[in-house]
């Protein structure tokens, strides 16, 4: 059995290992694991990751969990060009920052934005609370002014003149608040830029199936009440 | 000027840049920043790191926040053993797994157990609810259990059979809450077991050094006035 990736397109992480492997030619199985249908839970996928979390890979033996280790160790096995992860040490080093800096922030918000705004009332028939909705926003704002600042300054892409990991990291998780309607590259020219230049080095063919399934879940039909109770605990956290 | 680290011990993720460095002999200049005063707030420092947080790295003309990204740095740069971030793919890939974990789960945890349990209270003079202590500790514990199902096991460190980056990055957050008073590793002989091999690889007496700040930490003076209206906002954002 070669290397399996297990995935839910509606996940920002698995957005980005999908793409980062087809970009690449990166050879895998996909195995879908359906989120809303609570498929994370079952006893024959915590074989795979005990966290009960997607993205995770399987290859032979070895399985992985973890968006950037999953991408760090593709890069490293399928030999993929340098400007994914460069081996200049200081164009790592920007790599691994943005890598690190934004799990508690853009990741953070991203989620939080789509699952307030859409998510819970759309698919679980709950209003979130005005307020509680008006400060994700500005917190994602936040985190998006500090992505332009702070990151991309005057450069093409977040790490320096080439795409690299960083890049798809970040564009799939603002494809989340997207999908949501918020308009977050409205105001933003050099943000808007910023995704022109990332969605023509991954192919628009690609980048569009990639995003296909979070861009229509605004048309899901409502979850039924069992699909409802099951998701509840693991979706409370985002709701606040 | 050689490389310069700035730092304060009573950081988690600064303890783990500094026990690295020490234990490695690289040569550097320390630069304190003291949190409890607000140094990290200045516009000196802004120009080192306008996230204004620590740690933060300068080499040269080069800075880098996120105490993950800084390692990674110093461990490529410096040549330093194989097994603080080794060459072979899965032994790699599974200390990326753990570091890109722990951000939202051990580090956010012991964070607020900190904060909740002594910092607000002690420092800033704010009360916790019991209820909010007791669901933080909750939150700890149950990261704790995940830390010792699925990382330790049944080996000897958290990513295989020698001490790496992700056993630094660790033992440093757990000391959060012993600093704090919570007793972490009572009832938890296989994680006390791996806090004595830690503490032996890293050497007693730079361990201790790293952790005297923190140890201490509940005997912080109260902050004034002003000092607790500067570090508020950001403190409330830092725990959510």
């Amino acid at each position: 059995m070669g290397l399996e990736l297990y995935l839910d397109l509606l996940s920002q992480p698995c957005r980005a290992v999908y793409i980062f492997a087809k970009k690449n030619g990166i050879p895998f199985e996909l195995r879908p694991v359906e989120l809303l249908k609570g498929q994370h839970h079952s006893d024959a996928f915590a074989q795979v990751n005990p966290l009960k979390k997607v993205p995770a890979l399987k290859d032979g033996d070895f399985t992985l969990a973890e968006s950037v280790a999953i991408l760090l160790y593709l890069s490293r096995k399928y030999e993929v060009p340098d400007h994914w992860y460069p081996q200049d040490l200081q164009a790592r080093a920007r790599v691994d920052e943005y890598l690190a800096w934004q799990h508690t922030t853009l990741r953070s918000s991203c989620t939080r934005a789509m699952w307030q705004k859409m998510m819970s009332p759309v698919f679980l028939g709950e209003q979130v609370p005005a307020e509680t909705l008006v400060s994700t926003l500005a917190e994602l704002d936040r985190c998006l002014q500090l992505l332009e600042d702070k990151f991309l300054k005057d450069q093409d892409f977040l790490a320096g003149p080439h795409i690299s990991v960083a890049d798809l990291v970040a564009i799939t998780e603002l494809m989340h608040p997207v999908s949501a309607g918020c308009q977050i590259f409205k105001s933003r020219p050099k943000l808007a830029a910023w995704r022109q230049r990332v969605e023509a080095e991954v192919g628009k063919d690609l980048f569009q199936e990639a995003h296909a399934v979070v861009l229509k879940a605004k048309d899901l039909p409502p979850a039924d009440t069992s699909i409802k109770e099951k998701l509840k605990p693991s979706v409370q956290v985002l709701l606040r | 000027m050689g490389l310069e680290l700035y730092l304060d011990l009573l950081s988690q993720p600064c303890r783990a840049v500094y026990i690295f460095a020490k234990r490695n002999g690289i040569p550097f200049e320390l630069r304190p920043v003291e949190l409890r005063k607000g140094q990290h707030l200045s516009d000196a420092f802004a120009q080192v790191n306008p996230l204004k947080k620590v740690p933060a790295l300068r080499d040269g003309d080069f800075t880098l926040t996120e105490s993950v990204a800084i390692l990674l740095y110093l461990n490529r740069k410096y040549k330093v053993p194989d097994h603080w971030y080794p060459q072979d793919l899965q032994a790699c890939a599974r200390v990326d797994e753990y570091l890109a974990w722990q951000h939202t789960t051990l580090r956010r945890n012991c964070l607020r157990a900190l904060w909740h349990k002594v910092m607000f209270p002690v420092f800033l003079g704010e009360p916790v609810s019991p209820e909010m202590l007791a669901a933080t500790l909750a939150e700890l514990d149950a990261t704790l259990q995940l830390l010792e199902d699925k990382f330790l096991q049944n080996k000897a460190f958290l990513t295989g059979p020698h001490i790496s980056l992700a056993d630094l990055i660790a033992i440093t957050e757990l000391m959060h809450p012993v600093g704090a008073g919570c007793q972490v590793f009572e009832g938890r002989p296989k994680l006390a077991a791996w806090r004595q091999r830690v503490e032996a690889a890293v050497g007693k007496d730079l361990f201790q050094e790293a952790h005297e700040v923190i140890l201490k930490a509940k005997d912080s003076p109260p902050a004034d006035l002003i000092i607790k209206q500067k570090l508020m906002p950001r403190v409330l954002a830092m725990i959510q």
